[in-house]
């Protein structure tokens, strides 16, 4: 572990004179970010190499280490917006946007009512429950998936969205009430009580005075409900079976399968185009996910 | 959570798993029944749809597949009774035991060098220096993306005959040949496209670290520690409930990796099983074969073996989990 050499913070207990303090100062930084950058070269490449890569004809992608293409070319990508087995890769789009944005509908429904249930109202039975809600985020979800299939498939309801989207609308997924409860835990408890002095029931109190300052917690959930949404993979690969309702992930999958081994350049243009939104929504909300991270972490 | 992927729950930091049940406060007003009535009705209204939710999807399910374990059912004839059958034939199955090995492996050494890579950024990062959040956050964009298919196919073709991981091997006059295609190199790789994603435990590494009071540090300087000395003796214990929170998480999720091992092997599993996950064997098992008791065994196995190790850990944790008092 070289890194802790460089890193732990440095109480500047001894009196040196102030020239070689600064002249230490300065290397330590030098060491910081000559490492820094190695990592972050690392963690990027295969990203910018797979959008660069996406301009290059297809026969130079596989093994060309080089990042810049030396002919650019868009072929890739109108190959891959010329959609797949007869569907437009607009409906995949569709598919995927309806998905995501129903994810977030749900969850932000779902979760924040149910939190308010868990961090301020009390009623008997209420700990056990809590206790069952923490639970379920250790359990492995492989368990439930297959009487869930049996349970969706006698209603009919295998190529529909109902099975992907019918659990966000119940909150099972613990990680966003979780999250919601600590965030009200964190409000203070005279709020609820000058409401209620105001005449507001439950309701009252939910709707009008803490869903409202509740808005960091849900723009975090929104976040991570779309991003993993949009990139699921598993849900619609059990659930839809027919073309025109598949989302992008199950579309690219097909792609891979379906074209030649050696077109990667349509495989790489339809994976990026597959990752802009996440890109996009990381690059404007990285402080919510990155904080929203950090302080889960944190308060468990 | 009927079916979204399992990877990504890893990729958010998730929520707290020693989250105390709370403490259910006196009834307040001098006891009024009517509130308490009343609230006990608001409970069960506000707690509705999660409790709706636990009941049909979760808890329902559960025994439904306990059942199902029992039994011998292809979705399209009424299952049968068979005992044991299934988890006798499951440790008959070299299948079977190859994707538990395969599972067992990546968990035991992806799991450390994950948390490894994530500990050591962590620590640099935690050093005062510009441009600290900006690379924060750049660390932590593989945690969102990468259990996508996109950085499957992008994994697929780097490490490939003739790719990246190829030419860099010849380069140094290593033999040539791809990872896809090499029972023993695929395990390597898939490790490799997990400690790619070490941001997310980083992050909370991050924020773990910067709740060390400095005078800790500076006292022991004082004392006259070294830096390794204060990394072992200040940072690692007062870090420790971060590290087993992170431990906890990343374990029970790499048991659960599915998509990119998927995409990878084209839906096989290979070569030569070599990256046959235990969710994706049981997914074939379940949705190719439709054999939904077998499936359903295995995935009381699992539950049963993550139980389990969440249980040790958890009994261990007293051993070298050192909580500061109070300040929680």
């Amino acid at each position: 572990m070289t890194t802790a050499t460089t890193t732990a913070p440095s109480p500047v207990v001894d009196s040196s004179p102030s020239v070689t303090a600064t002249r230490r100062k300065r290397l330590r930084s030098v060491v910081f970010h000559v490492l820094v950058i190695a990592v972050a070269v690392v963690i990027l490449y295969p990203g910018v190499w797979m959008v660069m890569s996406s301009f290059k004809p297809s026969g130079d992608i596989v093994g060309n280490v080089n990042l810049w293409p030396e002919t650019w070319t868009l072929a890739n990508y109108t190959s891959a917006l010329s959609g797949i087995g007869g569907v437009s890769f607009w409906t995949f789009v569709l598919n995927s946007l309806i998905l995501a944005v129903g994810s977030v509908v749900g969850i932000v429904l779902s979760a924040t009512v149910s939190a308010y249930a868990f961090a301020r109202i009390s009623f008997p039975g209420r700990g056990v429950y809590f206790a069952v809600m923490i639970g379920t985020m250790l359990l492995p979800f492989h368990v439930v998936i297959i009487p869930q299939y049996i349970l969706f498939n006698s209603m009919g309801l295998v190529n529909t969205f109902v099975p992907l989207l019918a659990p966000k609308f119940l909150a099972t997924e613990a990680f966003f009430v979780f999250l919601m409860v600590q965030f009200l835990r964190g409000l203070p408890r005279e709020l609820d009580e000058a409401a209620r002095i105001d005449g507001c029931g439950h309701w009252g109190i939910f709707r009008l005075v803490l869903l409202p300052l509740m808005r960091p917690a849900v723009i975090t959930s929104s976040i991570f409900a779309f991003i993993w949404s949009w990139n699921d993979f598993l849900g619609p690969l059990l659930y839809l079976k027919r073309p025109d309702t598949y989302p992008l992930p199950i579309a690219l999958r097909l792609y891979v399968d379906q074209t030649s081994v050696s077109d990667y350049g349509a495989q790489m243009a339809m994976a990026v185009l597959a990752l802009v939104p996440v890109l996009l929504f990381f690059v404007v909300f990285q402080r919510y996910l990155v904080d929203g991270v950090a302080t889960q972490g944190l308060k468990g | 959570m009927s079916a979204t992927t399992t990877e990504r729950g890893r990729s958010a930091g998730r929520g707290g798993v020693r989250g105390t049940a709370t403490s259910s406060s006196p009834a307040r007003g001098g006891g009024k029944p009517q509130r308490d009535r009343s609230d006990v009705k608001a409970g069960y209204a506000f707690l509705s749809p999660w409790l709706l939710g636990f009941v049909l999807l979760t808890a329902g399910p559960m025994l439904m597949s306990l059942y199902l374990a029992f039994t011998d059912y292809n979705l399209f004839r009424a299952p049968t009774f068979v005992g044991i059958d299934n988890f006798t034939a499951l440790f008959a199955d070299p299948r079977f035991l190859k994707s538990a090995q395969v599972t067992a492996v990546y968990v035991l050494v992806g799991v450390p060098v994950k948390l490894a890579a994530a500990l050591a950024v962590a620590v640099l990062l935690n050093a005062k220096h510009r441009g600290q959040g900006a690379y924060r956050s750049m660390f932590y964009a593989p945690s969102l993306i990468g259990a996508s298919v996109s950085v499957a196919i992008v994994w697929r073709a780097m490490f490939i005959d003739d790719g990246i991981a190829d030419q860099v091997q010849q380069f140094f006059g290593l033999p040539a040949g791809g990872w896809v295609g090499d029972p023993s190199m695929t395990m390597p790789m898939m490790i490799l496209l997990a400690v790619w994603q070490f941001g997310a435990p980083m992050v909370i590494f991050l924020a773990g670290l910067k709740q060390i009071p400095a005078e800790l540090h500076e006292a022991a300087a004082v004392d006259g520690a070294g830096p390794i000395r204060r990394f072992v003796s200040v940072t690692l214990p007062m870090l420790s409930p971060v590290l087993f929170f992170n431990l906890l998480l990343e374990t029970i999720g790499a048991f659960q990796v599915f998509s990119s091992a998927f995409i990878i092997s084209g839906g096989t599993g290979g070569p030569a099983d070599s990256t046959l996950f235990y969710t994706f064997y049981l997914y074939l098992k379940g949705f190719t074969e439709f054999r939904m008791g077998y499936a359903s065994a295995m995935a009381w196995v699992l539950v049963l073996v993550v139980g389990i190790i969440t249980a040790v850990l958890f009994r261990t944790s007293r051993a070298w989990v050192h909580y500061t008092g109070d300040v929680r």
